[in-house]
């Protein structure tokens, strides 16, 4: 083990030591989806996680940074040396993001969130810190706890430090946007489309990767509509939806109300909120005994349940 | 003693194979000729690819449908018995290895491929279905199975889930966990649940990614959704050779820094390139202490930039040669000499076992010679080939198992690989699992804390410790207590 990855760091024994062992608790990041999973249960004590980027090494493309930092934060850091992550820049921290498990808009030239989280550590329900995964980019050594903690909402555990595989930023990244292109067959031209967003009327696609690639890719575009030069468009705001990416060619069939849809992806933000169907039953019962496991008394994020958008 | 000792031990060693009621039921449930018992059979899947010996199978049932593994389960229930998921059997570290006579159940007769849905970019599987006959059947749909295991030819999508395989194309396009989108799985309990979905963002925790890599411990899968990726328009493969391994570790890790992903960088040494050549003939230089075969792949325009610079990185660490490949038949050829690596191997001694860590790229030079090192002081030959983009070793021992102690120091040298390879920040293992190879060597990388909430996790699963018992995690974190051989008929499974 390198001495830097899981040495003993007071900053996280000092979390363990806020989170203890009794009383129910929650820990905050900047409240940007304070809601998702609805609502704390009243009385529920609230701490917050340790800050600051421990250690960051850009030839490896991974970054060790405590939950508490925001993720702007983070970002900046790493644009210095020309990568980014595939966490969303919504204001929020990082052990939120991780916490709530929602990948960017971006996600098609970013990756997808749950795959980035390499390893995490973690202060269970007992006040005990917890490491699961490892700092390399591929890793089966044992139960993925990385993965089940990673979207768990903070109701497993209390996130301490993660440590995020980060990627290089593309040489080129373009916005253009079309009124007259069918969106599903632009994301079928392309070999990587980048995020295809569409609200109905009008369609944004990001192209990324080498310049000359870019600009093979406008080409390609404008033999399936016409296609202008746009600003990058800020991130979508609204209910999320998730849907299999075939449900967006049928939006009449959904009740979204005034939307904008992730092509290709299947995430939705729109005005109305989704109606989900209830979990399979017998997920249900992993899931109940997942928080019997690892937080018998429920005193981690009460009235929370993970997925619940 | 270890935990294979144990259960061997637990077992006794008569050879009658008939005399369990669980037999009966087993065979009323599928069919008598699906439900095998003979010596023969039972030998043959009291193994798997690894050097493990020692595991004992009960029954070995073929099922064919999710109904028929449902049975199974229930069964296994009632006989309160063990149950052991089997695809091909390549696992490396032991996972299929039966403990103290379970029923074995290989899903290689549910080879069907059930949809291609390239609506939602996926495609439904049986867990049986050969990981290169998947790629076969989309290719002409202009899609690929992006996984690709050096033993892609046999093992099947269920190992590949199970053991979260990787391949040389897993750099740039990711291990299974990122190309599978919906298991169902049988659960230890007997049943059918759907571990994520076709949607991007699941409710719930995330049971899908902990299923993947979950060695056959949390339950059997029945229908897996792979994903489908895009086949490549243009490629570039790119030889190179060195005049030391030194030089080859640290091409593939400034490749990195430089902020390239390639679709893949795989590194041999001269020993191994010797015997590949041998063996196929497939174009590699004999005389360089090392190659570096680097592949970039995407849209035509762009796909010479970053060709370009991994030579000119190349260079810059005393490339003696580089090549790239004239057309798809040469690339074709160098990839068979990659992927044919184990059985040239096979031409020089008649036993090996290969290793699989991951190191930090960095470290990749350092760790190597100490490797060498090792081998050096325990009197043993080995190779390296490796996926060197992703910092995982494969370090080969060939030995030849008929000389007298040789075991012991091919075990000794192992141990002192895992630690070397620990010590400069790595991993247990990349891609081939912990199984019973690697379960000693656990609470090196992890706490007593760490490992008990592993156990939870998969207690969550599996509560009786049902399905793959004695796997994974070490004795006295683990349900690999003999409890589930209580009620095998003494005598009976020897
Ligand atoms: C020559 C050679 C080269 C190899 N190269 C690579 C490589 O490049 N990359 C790599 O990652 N691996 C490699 N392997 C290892 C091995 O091929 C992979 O781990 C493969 O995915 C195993 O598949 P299998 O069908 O043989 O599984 P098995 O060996 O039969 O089983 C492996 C594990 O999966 C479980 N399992 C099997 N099916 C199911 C199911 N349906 N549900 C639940 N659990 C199940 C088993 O219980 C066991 O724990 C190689 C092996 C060999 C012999």
């Amino acid at each position: 083990m390198t001495a830097t990855l899981r040495n003993a760091d007071p900053v996280l024994d000092e979390f363990a030591v806020a989170v203890g062992a009794e009383g129910t608790l929650s820990v905050a990041g900047n409240r940007t989806r304070w809601d998702v999973g609805g609502p704390l249960a009243p009385d529920t004590r609230i701490i917050s996680a340790p800050t600051g980027i421990v250690e960051y090494i850009p030839e490896e493309m991974i970054v060790t940074v405590r939950a508490g930092t925001s993720v702007d934060e983070l970002h900046r850091t790493l644009a210095e040396r020309g990568q980014w992550t595939a966490l969303p820049e919504r204001g929020g921290t990082v052990g939120g993001a991780v916490a709530v498990g929602q990948s960017d808009y971006r996600r098609p030239a970013r990756g997808d969130l749950r795959s980035a989280v390499l390893q995490v550590r973690y202060v269970s329900a007992e006040g005990t810190l917890v490491t699961g995964g490892g700092p390399t980019v591929k890793n089966v050594s044992g139960f993925d706890l990385p993965r089940l903690i990673t979207g768990s909402l903070g109701t497993l555990g209390c996130i301490a430090e993660v440590i995020l595989r980060t990627n290089p930023i593309p040489a080129t990244t373009r916005w253009l946007s079309s009124t007259d292109a069918d969106p599903f067959a632009i994301h079928a031209r392309l070999l990587r489309p980048g995020p295809v967003l569409w609200d109905g009327t009008t369609t944004q696609v990001m192209l990324f990767g080498h310049d000359i690639d870019v600009t093979a890719d406008v080409d390609r575009l404008r033999s399936v509509g016409r296609f202008d030069d746009c600003d990058e468009p800020s991130a979508p705001a609204g209910h999320r939806w998730s849907v299999p990416p075939a449900a967006l060619t049928n939006m009449a069939a959904l009740d979204t109300g005034a939307f904008v849809a992730e092509v290709g992806v299947g995430i939705i933000h729109a005005e109305r909120a989704q109606i989900r169907p209830p979990l399979d039953p017998g997920a249900r019962l992993i899931h109940e005994r997942m928080k019997a496991e690892f937080d018998p008394t429920g005193r981690l994020n009460p009235g929370r349940i993970a997925g619940v958008r | 003693m270890s935990l294979l000792d144990r259960f061997r031990d637990r077992v006794g060693s008569s050879a009658a194979t008939t005399g369990d009621p669980l037999v009966d039921d087993l065979r009323a449930a599928l069919s008598p000729e699906r439900v095998k018992t003979d010596g023969a059979q039972r030998s043959l899947l009291g193994k798997d690819a690894s050097v493990f010996d020692g595991g004992s199978a009960g029954p070995i049932c073929y099922p064919v449908s999710t109904a028929e593994v449902v049975e199974i389960m229930r069964i296994a229930q009632v006989h309160e018995r063990a149950v052991v998921p089997r695809g091909a059997g390549t696992g490396l570290a032991g996972g299929a290895i039966p403990l103290g006579a379970p029923i074995v159940v290989a899903v290689t007769k549910m080879t069907s491929i059930l949809e291609i849905d390239e609506a939602n970019g996926v495609a439904w599987v049986e867990p049986g279905v050969i990981n290169l006959d998947l790629t076969r059947q989309l290719t002409p749909l202009g899609y690929h199975f992006a996984p690709d295991p050096s033993s892609q030819q046999v093992c099947t999508i269920g190992g590949n889930v199970a053991n979260n395989s990787g391949g040389p194309h897993c750099l740039a396009y990711g291990v299974t966990n990122s190309h599978v989108a919906a298991i169902e799985v049988v659960s230890p309990a007997g049943e059918v649940i759907m571990l994520g979905g076709l949607d991007p963002e699941p409710d719930g925790y995330d049971l899908r990614g902990v299923f993947v890599g979950s060695e056959g411990t949390l339950g059997i899968a029945t229908k897996v959704a792979v994903r489908l990726t895009k086949n490549r328009p243009a490629v570039r493969t790119l030889l190179m050779s060195f005049a030391s391994v030194r030089d080859a570790a640290n091409t593939v890790s400034d490749v990195i820094a430089a902020g390239i992903v390639p679709a893949a960088m795989e590194v041999m040494d001269q020993r191994i390139t010797e015997a590949v050549e041998n063996y196929v003939g497939a174009g590699y230089p004999t005389d360089a202490a090392a190659v570096l075969l680097a592949e970039v792949d995407g849209p035509d325009e762009g796909i010479d930039i970053d060709a370009d610079r991994i030579a000119e990185i190349g260079r810059g660490n005393h490339a003696t040669m580089v090549r790239v490949a004239a057309d798809d038949t040469e690339r074709a050829l160098l990839w068979k000499g990659r992927k044919t690596a184990f059985g040239a191997v096979a031409q020089i001694a008649p036993d090996y076992y290969l290793h699989d860590t991951v190191v930090p790229r960095s470290a990749l030079a350092d760790v190597l010679d100490e490797i060498y090192a090792i081998a050096d002081r325990h009197d043993l030959l080995i190779m390296n080939v490796f996926h060197a983009g992703d910092g995982n070793l494969h370090p080969l021992i060939v030995f030849d198992g008929r000389d007298e102690g040789v075991l012991d120091r091919v075990h000794a040298a192992g141990g002192e690989i895992i630690e070397a390879s620990l010590a400069a920040g790595g991993v247990l293992s990349g891609e081939h699992g912990i199984g019973v190879e690697k379960q000693k060597y656990m609470d090196r990388l992890f706490s007593d804390a760490d490992l008990e909430h592993q156990n939870r996790l998969r207690r969550a699963f599996d509560p009786v410790c049902r399905a793959n018992p004695g796997k994974v995690l070490p004795m006295g974190h683990s349900c690999a207590d003999i409890q589930q051989l209580r009620s095998v008929p003494t005598g009976v499974w020897g």
